[in-house]
């Protein structure tokens, strides 16, 4: 009886050992739960058993670190051939890549594939008398630091990328737009919430998390970086309708390490893909804010690698890297 | 009037035999696993997601089974506070200050009674706020910008001094301790690296909770082996295995208090449970300064914190349901386990599935009531852990502490950065310095960072930013009131002689 209590302990780190320990296939996350690679995973995972495309529910690691650099490090150096690993990742971690945070460039992962894109916003609250992105742009050409504009990352992250990619092709000198005052908080939610409060007057980041406050009407959407409008909200006119060349597109995949064999390779694209194509994923990705695209295999892993090129370009541009 | 129809809806939905069993076991799990040091609430309801859907379990009543061990981990972290002085999770750290003099002192089931009965006190009140008021506080997080939680954070720096009972100085020094711990890792504002000697695994900082049971749990068993090495350990008394009602109510209103304190910094995202329990713990000293005995076992010192950290449990699960704003790590599980569901919250969420939610707070209700229930006769359970000979005891808390910490990260990495903090802790108590405003420091540190940082950005550079919001300005005054408070008593003569600090 005195022991009861140490036997459960003990049963209860059991379990959560045996559950770490399972042969099911492994999808990491590189960040705590709750956030986008999170998603990506649980969502992804839950889906593959689902559609019974793999024989046991997908275990969901969570190895946060370094944006990302720590999992990439480590699959890198102790799990490169494992052909039962995938790791969760997104224009964010290419975004790091780019700038040289992570301990490697792309070449040492297997890019596997691509099966959505959160889309890229300019958001303002819904009575800024901020109508257009012709009127954004108009104010930030007069003084650069007449507005606040916060986003989820840091300074040079994507969120800030995005926005300065649109004052380049207004046009703005890079002295000019440096001045540009740019808040992070500790996500899109806290961004768009601190907006409404009214302690900044313009959002950027992905559409996905703060769909709900665009669809409540505390928020409009001056801009959507993307090719199309999204479905969701077909009312809201893209940058490239208001005469600005720019996407932001947010991608969400998956990589696996650099030693897996083509075989093992190949079936995971080849389950992924069978997974894009069923009208659950596509269901699923609108519900939660994503546009369903697809880029599998050898194209995706030469996408990743261009886009990769292309920010670590922008970001010289920009002064992000030296 | 619709309310109370929705929370009846809520209650059919929840109460089925199957949820019943499913909430037992729930609650019973999570107090164990916040009972053991470093298994806390965000692994623990992280292990057992997976476990939810291989059950093929109904979303309610995954929902059910998974909240009900997130109330379990606020009710269990305070048992190994108690009993070891090893804090189980973060917002139990204030709970080792009067709760393990108390269990030395041989009233173990008292302070594990009056802690349970103030848990259910806290998380009742706050699930009651979540009830009522849900959409109407969630503006509070709205109006609430980056000066005034850094004008919050002033107010918890300002008041660390009071924490302990020793040389406050000593105790300042300990929370600069945790401010300079606090600034390893990626500065979130700019992404440059700092303090992290070219080490990918020091970008995100030092987990407070590895440093926890670092600081805890390892320096613990190092004063043991010299203990031991210097002729024996002193056997704890264990008085009795079974409080009195008497007992029970002993933490009285002070359980009231800490409740209001913690529900208010529960419903600010990102202040959350460790800065309810602390600020519940200050407020209630200041309160009962004139005849408290804090630090040495008063009840008033572990109803209050332990109220506030449970009230702040439910008043944080307000941002994250009505605004999809995760303030800790545990709602940020929460949130993970709603959108695994399929439920996604945000300003809609109470228009679009009702059930969903009410269903989600009818279970936190049967969850409290289910603890009490659970916790009192466990107390002779865990009354009896003290019993067990010391060398059982401490490689157990080895062994626990380095599983837990290892299933956080799955980092060995951590692993030396724990034993790293349990060195440091050791040192720090050979000093007589106190390792509680260690963790404040490291906990709260980041955050008042952030915020200044962000009002900084606004503002760009102009310090009035701080002192121009209405809010800010309140906190300050507050904060001087505080301080004013404290040493115009402190210029009193004494009531008793546990009032004399150092």
């Amino acid at each position: 009886m005195r022991n009861l209590s140490k036997l459960l302990g003990a049963a209860v780190v059991w379990t959560s050992l045996s559950f770490a320990g399972a042969t099911a296939a492994e999808c990491i996350a590189p960040a705590d739960p709750g956030g986008g690679w999170d998603f990506t995973c649980r969502t992804i995972g839950k889906m593959l058993f689902d559609q019974k495309l793999v024989d046991a529910p997908i275990q969901v690691t969570n190895m946060p670190g370094g944006v990302g650099a720590v999992a990439y490090a480590k699959v890198m150096s102790s799990r490169a051939d494992d052909a039962d690993l995938i790791v969760a990742t997104s224009t964010v971690g290419v975004t790091q890549i780019a700038q040289g945070k992570y301990p490697a460039d792309t070449s040492v992962m297997r890019w596997l594939a691509m099966l959505g894109s959160d889309v890229g916003v300019i958001l303002v609250p819904k009575d800024s008398e901020l109508k257009s992105l012709d009127d954004l742009i108009g104010v930030l050409k007069k003084d650069p630091s007449a507005l606040a504009v916060a986003g989820s990352t840091a300074a040079g992250g994507w969120d800030h990328i995005r926005l300065l990619m649109l004052a380049q092709a207004a046009g703005m000198s890079g002295d000019a737009y440096k001045q540009i005052r740019w808040v992070q908080f500790d996500g899109g939610g806290p961004a768009v919430t601190q907006m409404i409060g009214g302690q900044v007057q313009v959002v950027s980041t992905d559409l996905g998390e703060i769909a709900g406050f665009v669809e409540s009407g505390d928020v409009r959407i001056l801009a959507a970086l993307s090719d199309e409008r999204v479905p969701a909200f077909p009312d809201s006119p893209t940058a490239k309708e208001q005469g600005l060349d720019v996407t932001g597109y947010n991608w969400r995949g998956f990589y696996t390490g650099g030693g897996v064999s083509d075989d093992a390779y190949g079936a995971w694209v080849d389950r992924l893909q069978k997974l894009y194509d069923t009208d659950d994923w596509k269901k699923t990705a609108q519900e939660n804010g994503l546009v369903p695209v697809w880029r599998g295999g050898a194209e995706f892993d030469a996408y990743v690698k261009d886009q990769a090129e292309k920010m670590n370009a922008i970001s010289r541009e920009i002064g992000v890297v030296k | 009037m619709e309310m109370v129809s929705a929370l009846a809806q809520g209650f059919a939905v929840a109460i089925t035999p199957t949820n019943l069993i499913l909430a037992l076991f729930g609650c019973f799990a999570g107090t164990l696993i916040g009972a053991l040091p470093g298994l806390g609430p965000v692994n623990g309801v992280a292990i057992l997601i997976p476990l939810a859907f291989s059950l093929g379990l109904e979303p309610t009543s995954a929902l059910i089974m998974l909240s009900c061990i997130y109330y379990g981990c606020m009710y269990g972290g305070r048992i190994s506070s108690i009993m070891l002085n090893i804090p189980g999770d973060e917002p139990a750290i204030m709970t080792t200050l009067d709760g393990y003099p108390m269990a030395k002192a041989g009233r173990a089931s008292e302070a594990l009674a009056i802690s349970a009965v103030a848990s259910f006190v806290g998380a009742t009140f706050g699930t009651i706020g979540l009830t009522l008021f849900a959409p109407l506080l969630a503006k509070a997080a709205i109006y609430f910008g980056p000066a005034d939680y850094f004008a919050l954070y002033v107010m918890a720096f300002a008041t660390i001094g009071g924490v302990t009972s020793v040389n406050p100085f000593k105790t300042l020094l300990a929370a600069f301790l945790g401010l300079m711990i606090a600034t390893v890792g990626l500065d979130p504002a700019t992404g440059t690296a700092r303090y992290t000697l070219g080490s990918f695994h020091l970008y995100d900082g030092f987990d407070p909770i590895v440093a926890i049971v670092g600081l805890f749990a390892i320096s613990e068993v190092l004063v043991y082996l010299e203990r031991v090495h210097e002729g024996g350990a002193r056997m704890v008394p264990l008085g009795r295995a079974m409080p009195r009602l008497k007992d029970m109510m002993a933490g009285g209103w002070a359980n009231l208090r800490g409740s209001v304190v913690g529900f208010i910094c529960g419903i600010l995202p990102g202040a959350g449970a460790s800065l309810g329990a602390f600020m519940s713990y200050i407020f209630e000293k200041r309160w009962s300064a004139r005849d408290g005995r804090f630090g040495s076992g008063d009840p008033r010192g572990i109803a209050a914190p332990e109220a506030g950290n449970n009230a702040a449990s439910g008043g944080a699960l307000i941002p994250m349901l009505t605004l999809g704003i995760p303030g800790s790590g545990t709602t940020a599980v929460m949130l993970a386990l709603l959108i695994s569901l399929n439920v996604q919250p945000g300003p809609l969420l109470f228009a679009r599935q009702p059930d969903m939610v009410w269903g989600l707070i009818a279970a936190l209700y049967l969850a409290n009531i289910a603890l009490l229930f659970m916790n009192i006769p466990m107390i002779g359970l865990f009354t009896r852990m003290l019993s067990l000979p010391q060398w059982i005891l401490m490689p157990f808390v080895v062994m626990v502490s380095f599983l837990g910490v290892y299933s956080i990260s799955h980092s060995s990495f951590d692993l030396f950065v724990m034993v790293g903090f349990g060195v440091m802790g050791y040192v720090l108590r050979m000093l007589g310095i106190a390792l509680v405003p260690v963790v404040l420091g490291l906990l709260l540190g980041a955050d008042m960072e952030n915020n200044l940082r962000r009002a900084l950005s606004i503002s760009t550079g102009d310090f009035q930013i701080l002192v121009s919001s209405p809010i800010a300005l309140t906190l300050y005054a507050v904060t001087a009131a505080m301080l004013a408070l404290a040493f115009v008593l402190s210029l009193r003569p004494p009531k008793n002689d546990a009032a004399v600090t150092d």
